[in-house]
Order: structure tokens, then C-alpha cells, then sequence
């Protein structure tokens, strides 16, 4: 089964559930009583889904490590790196920019 | 609404759970390893020689059997000279070189790189110096500690991360990658990243299983492996923004993602 067949079954089953609740004749109390709540909660579960997708999105952004270190590390070992190969014997290409 | 959303992430939780049990497989340390590291190039002269200073000191460091093949990509820049010169300083069992007339792609290069690898695993990384050679002793301890068919480095989890980039560089990525696990579910953290070391044999594999070109072919590389049930371990890396040369975000690589991304949702 490929992930799109497996989101279309998922969301099949939900809305037959969801649509059996707000159609069926013989109502049960829970459904009598709470018929507006079923009616509009795929809405507001995509309003929940939407809300945490984005607060775990930007969480992550600003968790995101800055790896300042590695970089000033990297550009040491540059500059070690170019001092070893002109040992070497190895001729650099002059920098154009 | 709450027991629908419970249920959902109970639901999620075990398939990641089958996932991780046919992760953890035999274990079989080796020590007679040879690692083949690719280095697919273009317009690299500036990048190449330092990629293969620190690699070379890196791996004579902790000792393990190696060879740099370099692939070039016909850089108009001289990078295929100065491969030629280091080729010189460092033997020609260390630096092998296998060039090309002009740009064919990633895994093409990759399959032409493999065709003379005398190694039993292949390490793929940029010569851009924005992955350091200093992670290859994790990939590879990482590796032998479950035999893992592939290990990944990840900028996502741990220790890992990026160096250089905005707000709006780790907005579209960190969205994406959320994307990308929510339809995708495919095991890794980091699906566009092209810093891991592969079984040889399996690499091969991949490859041709694979179809798409350009760097969402990492994406598609590691959802083949999970389909193929091919073992996959993770390793953080810092990712330091090429320091020469222009790095690319534009919308372009925005729509090739998502078009990879829908590709493989629909048809894995």
C-alpha cells in the first residue's frame, strides 16, 4: 500500500464515521446532543492540526543549533590546510573573486 | 476531538515502532573494511584541495583503509588539475580519478565513481567543505555497531545543525522536512542531506531504483532503502554553508522538492 493509499483509507474511515453520526436517523442521545460539536469538528480539527503543525515548525526553527563553532573551527583548518599542501608542493589557482 | 487526535498519534507511534524493529538486525563487527569516499565535483578548484587535506589527515588519523575517488564533472574552473596535482603529493592509490566530459547528474556519477571502488563501503559527501570529514569515524562506528546497511548524518537531531543560514532558509527547510515525515513517515531526519556512508552493494541498489535527478535524489535514495528494508542509522553532522562559491535556495529547488515529495507519496 503506498502513503497515499494509506492517508485515503485513514481519511475515509474518519469521515464515514463523521458522516454516519451527522446523517443517521436513529440518533443516539450523545449524537442528538452534540451534533453541532460533530458537525464542525473536522474544521476545527484542522484549525488544532494547522495551529500545532506550525508552533512545532517554528519551535524547531529557533532550536535549530547555529554551529558557529564548526565554522570558525572549518576556517582555521583552512588556512592549516593551505600552509601544508604549498609544503607539499601543491600549486593554488589565484582566487578570481 | 481529543480521543481522534490521541488515537491518531497512538496510531503513528506503532508504525514507527515496526519501523524501528526491522532496524535492529545482527551484529558483526569487521575490521578488514576498505571505504570508498565519492567526491562528485564541479567548478571545486578552490574546495577540493582542502576537502582532501582534511580527509587525508582524517583517515590516516584513525587508521582506517581508504580511497578518494574524485569525479569531475568537466569544471570549466581547473578543478580536474588540481585533482591531477594532489593526485601527485598523495599516491595514486589514495586520490583515484574519475573524470567526465560535462554534467550528467548525481547518480550517474556516483555509479561511474563505484565502478572502480575497491572498497566494501562507499562514503558520499560535497566538496564544498559544508560536510567535515571529522564525522567519518561516527558513520563508521555507527555502522559496525549493528551493521547497518546505511548510516545518515542529520542535521535535525542532537548535536547536529547548520552554520550560515537565516530565518527563512531554516523556515522552508525545517517545513519541509516536518512535511516530509508527517506523508512520508520514512524513518530518517534528514532526507535531503548527501553526507552518508553506504554497504557498497546496496548503494548499487539504490541507485537504480532510483529516478529522480538533482539533490531530491538523497530524499528518494532513503525511502528506497526503507522500502527495500535495507537497515538505516543516523549520526549528527554540522552542515557549514559552502564558504566559497554561492549556495542555492531559489524556487526552483522549492517546486523540484515538492514535486520528489508527491512523487513519492503517491507511488511508495
Amino acid at each position: 500500500m503506498t502513503k497515499l493509499q494509506e492517508w485515503l483509507a485513514g481519511l475515509g474511515i474518519l469521515f464515514a464515521i463523521w458522516f454516519h453520526l451527522i446523517t443517521s436517523k436513529d440518533h443516539s442521545t450523545f449524537a442528538n446532543e452534540n451534533y453541532n460539536v460533530i458537525l464542525y469538528s473536522p474544521i476545527v480539527f484542522v484549525l488544532i492540526f494547522g495551529l500545532y503543525a506550525a508552533s512545532v515548525v517554528l519551535y524547531r526553527v529557533f532550536t535549530f543549533n547555529d554551529c558557529e563553532e564548526a565554522a570558525m573551527e572549518l576556517q582555521k583548518e583552512i588556512k592549516e590546510a593551505k600552509e601544508e599542501l604549498l609544503k607539499l608542493g601543491f600549486k593554488f589557482k589565484e582566487m578570481t573573486n | 476531538m481529543v480521543y481522534i487526535i490521541t488515537f491518531l498519534q497512538i496510531g503513528i507511534f506503532i508504525l514507527n515502532l515496526f519501523q524501528w524493529s526491522n532496524m535492529s538486525k545482527q551484529k558483526e563487527v569487521d575490521n578488514s573494511n576498505k571505504y570508498s569516499i565519492l567526491l562528485p565535483t564541479y567548478n571545486e578548484v578552490q574546495n577540493l584541495p582542502i576537502i582532501i587535506y582534511l580527509l587525508v589527515k582524517q583517515m590516516n588519523q584513525s587508521n582506517y583503509e581508504y580511497e578518494i575517488i574524485v569525479i569531475d564533472d568537466g569544471s570549466p574552473d581547473g578543478t580536474l588539475e588540481a585533482a591531477e596535482q594532489l593526485q601527485k603529493i598523495y599516491g595514486k592509490d589514495k586520490i583515484i580519478l574519475r573524470p567526465r566530459e560535462k554534467k550528467l547528474g548525481l547518480g550517474t556519477a556516483y555509479i561511474h565513481g563505484i565502478q572502480h571502488a575497491t572498497g566494501n563501503f562507499i562514503i558520499i559527501m560535497d566538496a564544498d567543505l559544508s560536510h567535515h570529514p571529522k564525522f567519518i569515524p561516527a558513520f563508521i562506528e555507527k555502522q559496525q555497531s549493528k551493521n547497518y546497511d546505511v548510516v545518515s548524518g542529520t542535521r535535525y537531531i542532537g548535536e547536529g545543525g547548520v552554520f550560515g543560514w537565516d530565518f527563512k532558509r531554516k523556515l522552508v527547510s525545517r517545513g519541509a522536512n516536518f512535511l516530509t515525515q508527517l506523508l512520508l513517515r520514512p524513518g530518517a531526519s534528514d532526507l535531503t542531506g548527501s553526507f552518508r556512508l553506504y554497504k557498497k552493494d546496496v548503494l548499487e541498489k539504490l541507485i537504480n531504483s532510483c529516478v529522480s535527478k538533482g539533490y531530491v535524489f538523497q530524499m528518494e535514495m532513503i525511502i528506497r532503502a526503507r522500502q527495500c528494508n535495507y537497515t538505516v542509522a543516523e549520526v549528527p553532522i554540522t552542515f557549514v554553508d559552502r564558504v566559497y562559491g554561492e549556495s542555492k535556495l531559489g524556487g526552483s529547488e522549492i517546486i523540484q522538492f515538492a514535486r520528489a515529495l508527491l512523487y513519492l507519496f503517491a507511488t511508495t
